[in-house]
């Protein structure tokens, strides 16, 4: 997996667990939505803890982990399902703080689409990162000065920009 | 290998152009009467494995086989009415479309 | 207004009938080109496959066909000003085969480009304010409305504000962009409904509230395809205010819980008949309860900035009635036919809606040579305020014309071949392209059309027949909206051959029906003498100006059947 955050290829810290997978006690483990109780009970505090969840999950079930969870990832089972980018602004509308990391076949030209619906990251696998590589997904990024939508990202928007122009 | 119920040709479409090309001995050409027959299922998977490389090497899309006749001179005709369109061109503008240059008639068979 | 901001276009001394771009709008439509035109060098690089780069075609407007690339403009809300239809015949000329085809949802497609010519076409367009943004894809695609916006006589307000704050605001939405199939939006702001919005995903019908204050009754589920549905009520009265805010609630809704797994049933029509309509309003509602309203706080003043720009036109005060008119009408019998039949009313006195069928007798309905397109560019210039609209049964509209210049405009466009005076008759048959383009097709659409309006050509007997509407799709998808025809056919495949079935019943509009079967399918050759078989039983069977729909609605569908099947004894077995 190659991880990208703002257009540039980035180290990963966090370590997706195995479902078989003992808890281990060290390191930024990243569970699946079905171990998270097990690994909020027995990790201790001070180790971070992410989850990876399906793009049909319920953020209201997720709500109650979200001061103990540091990263949610939001699985794509195809670049197509856009399911993903409604839970995104679900998770940020219901509080979630954290890294939300969009993971799966995700393209270059939806770049954009991720970080205005709130992802940080996005975690594509290998082969995909060959063919799209960095400055493929930083000129995606920068494609647009100004969205209309207000309301997504933390840019302001071109109907913001207008209004500001206009007063 | 086992003979075809009815021979085939491999048809795709020329990614850059759009055109609709098939697979002949010397590679894609758009004129159909220059198609690669395959007669057995042997043939017809080197069709294949030709047409699926080709679609890696980004030269083709929408890659596939169609059952075509063999006309009295040897030439392959296929079977299906739509994929007579797509050998000749908009049944209703003889004037463009593969038709225009081949000289044939719009009427599809 | 304050002090000019360099950010924005400087608008013209003169009052815009037709939105303008800012700045803002400029630079996005060529941000939009500049990244389709990296997509396309990254797909031929090989950076991209076929299946990650589809979308992003489509979105763009690029299918690719039977025999070549199709490129679909978008003609948002129908509108074209004179100068923009001038560039779509150079487009033509220069890229494409000299012609276009106007579609069912008010677009243009060129069914030649290549795809490295492609980024060059959509710079040509942006030159004069136009892109073919999402006129394809899973996404919300271009907004439709009234062709006769902004000037018909049974209008409240003009849908196109309306259309043009939603085409911006779709235009690549974050987060419904990748949604589980398309999405269609029709806006109305008139008595009739002439945008089909019970047949859309949404339908907006402009309406005012208890205070008379603005606002829309919202229909959802509405779609036609492989299982039509007739849209239904969501919300009788949604403040203008919240437009924006409640569609985002909709399209949540529809985005995370609309079905992926079958595309035949991803439609939002599939999810609302599925989840019942009463369930699906509650979790509207709840998600509408839900969001943060905070970013729709400006949405009532960037209505008003887009709505200042449709301003009417300069018109002259004239009396309602023409003398000029009525002497032409007197001299000419073939323009006195064309003025009764393509013209309607207009709100301003001595002004009239002018129709310019596409519809030639034996024609491809919808097609326009690029020298057409130049005759229209012209007369509009010199007869209608330089605008025209495009309108969903593929006809062009002069909004608004002079009645003392009908008959100067009719000697203009007469030789140009689309002086066909038979707007809403018989023969302004709506179809899609059919197989004769369309790679999704199972029959071919056009030569059944060219047949019945060769068979119908007799201007007397069509305008006998009145208003009847032929709507003909070459496969299940219906773009040629078949289902809502009062006579429907839609073109399969059966054992190897093309095969047509016919409905009876359909109708697009407020009193929307979705049309019955007549019975098993028919060959090309017999379509003509079905339609034939039909008419003649309606016509024996009316009473005084009866439409047809209405004729078929107190008769009963067993009665045309009936008829049928006995006259087919002598021809087809239908």
């Amino acid at each position: 997996m190659a991880l990208i955050s703002e257009g540039r290829f980035i180290e990963d810290e966090w370590r997706h667990l195995a479902e078989e997978e003992d808890l281990p006690k060290s390191g930024k483990l990243i569970v699946s939505q079905k171990r998270l109780g097990e690994a909020v009970a027995s990790r201790p505090l001070d180790r971070a803890l992410g989850v990876i969840v399906a793009n049909t999950a319920n953020p209201a079930e997720l709500a109650p982990y979200f001061a103990r969870l540091s990263l949610i990832a939001v699985a794509f089972p195809a670049f197509a399902d856009g399911r993903g980018f409604s839970l995104a602004r679900l998770l940020r509308r219901a509080g979630f703080g954290g890294e939300l990391r969009a993971s799966g076949r995700i393209v270059a030209d939806q770049a954009i689409h991720a970080r205005q619906c709130g992802f940080d990251t996005i975690e594509i696998p290998h082969d995909l990162a060959m063919r799209q590589n960095e400055a493929q997904w930083a000129k995606a990024l920068a494609a647009y000065s100004g969205t209309y939508q207000e309301g997504y990202g933390t840019r302001g928007s071109i109907l913001e920009r207008r209004r500001k122009a206009g007063s | 290998m086992a003979l075809l119920k009815n021979p085939k040709i491999l048809v795709a479409s020329d990614l850059r152009l759009g055109e609709a090309l098939f697979l002949g001995p010397e590679g894609w050409t758009p004129d159909c009467l220059a198609a690669t027959v395959a007669h057995d299922d042997v043939e017809a998977a080197a069709l294949e494995a030709r047409g699926k490389s080709d679609v890696a090497a980004n030269r083709v899309v929408d890659v596939y086989l169609t059952e075509v006749e063999i006309g009295p001179d040897g030439s392959p005709v296929p079977l299906h009415y739509r994929e007579k369109m797509r050998i000749r061109g908009p049944s209703v503008r003889p004037d463009l479309g593969k038709q225009a240059w081949l000289g044939q008639s719009g009427d599809v068979k | 207004m304050t002090a000019h901001d360099p950010n924005q276009a400087r608008r013209p001394n003169s009052p815009t009938t037709t939105y303008l771009y800012d700045n803002y709008d400029a630079a996005f439509v060529r941000e939009r080109v500049s990244e389709f035109r990296e997509q396309v060098r990254r797909r031929l690089a090989g950076a991209t496959t076929e299946d990650e780069f589809r979308p992003f075609r489509l979105m763009n407007g690029l299918y690719l066909q039977l025999h070549a690339y199709m490129l679909r403009v978008a003609i948002p809300y129908g509108v074209l000003t004179a100068r923009q239809m001038r560039r779509l015949a150079e487009i033509a000329d220069k890229w494409d085969k000299g012609y276009g085809h106007f579609t069912t949802r008010q677009n243009l497609q060129f069914n030649w480009p290549k795809l490295a010519d492609v980024p060059d076409i959509l710079e040509a367009l942006a030159d004069v304010e136009m892109h073919a943004i999402q006129t394809s894809g899973n996404c919300i695609r271009n907004v439709t409305a009234d062709h006769f916006a902004g000037v018909a006589a049974d209008e409240h307000e003009d849908p196109r504000p309306t259309a043009e704050f939603l085409r911006q605001w779709s235009s690549l939405h974050p987060e419904f962009s990748f949604l589980p199939r398309k999405f269609k939006i029709a806006v109305s702001g008139a008595d009739e409904d002439r945008a089909a919005i019970k047949v859309h995903d949404i339908g907006l019908r402009i309406v005012r509230g208890p205070d008379s204050e603005p606002g829309y009754q919202v229909v959802a589920g509405g779609g036609l395809g492989r299982s039509p549905f007739v849209g239904k009520l969501v919300r009788e009265f949604l403040p203008r205010e919240d437009l924006l805010a409640y569609l985002e609630a909709i399209l949540r809704v529809y985005n995370r819980f609309g079905r992926r797994d079958n595309k035949y049933k991803a439609r939002i029509k599939i999810l609302v008949h599925e989840t019942g309509l009463d369930q699906i309003k509650a979790e509207i509602e709840s998600e509408f309860a839900a969001m943060d309203r905070s970013p729709f706080a400006h949405d009532a003043e960037e209505f008003a900035r887009i709505a200042s720009y449709f301003a009417p036109p300069p018109y002259e005060t004239l009396p309602a009635h023409s003398a000029t008119l009525e002497a032409a009408k007197k001299e000419n019998r073939a323009f006195a036919a064309f003025a009764e039949v393509n013209i309607s009313p207009h709100k301003v006195d001595g002004y009239a809606i002018v129709t310019v069928s596409l519809k030639p007798i034996g024609g491809i309905p919808g097609d326009a040579t690029s020298a057409q397109m130049r005759a229209l560019a012209e007369a509009s210039e010199k007869f209608g305020f330089g605008e025209l609209r495009v309108s969903h049964e593929q006809n062009i509209i002069l909004p608004h014309v002079k009645k003392d210049d009908l008959h100067a405009l009719w000697k203009m466009l007469e030789p140009a071949g689309l002086a066909t005076a038979n707007a809403g008759l018989l023969t302004d048959i709506i179809s899609c392209p059919g197989l004769d383009y369309c790679s999704l097709a199972t029959a071919r659409s056009i030569p059944i059309a060219q047949a019945i309006s060769r068979r119908f050509q007799d201007p007397e007997r069509q305008r006998l027949i009145g208003k009847l509407g032929i709507k003909i799709s070459g496969c299940i998808n219906a773009c040629g909206h078949h289902h809502v025809g009062a006579i429907g056919i839609l073109g399969l495949e059966k054992k190897g051959r093309e095969s047509y079935q016919i409905t009876l019943g359909g109708d697009p509009s407020l009193s929307a029906s979705i049309g019955e079967l007549l019975g098993p399918g028919v060959s090309a050759d017999q379509v003509a003498d079905v339609i034939e078989h039909i008419v003649d039983f309606y016509l024996s069977e009316r009473r005084g100006d009866e439409r047809f729909i209405d004729t078929w609605r107190r008769l009963g569908h067993a009665r045309f059947k009936d008829a049928v099947r006995r006259e087919g004894e002598y021809g087809a077995d239908i």
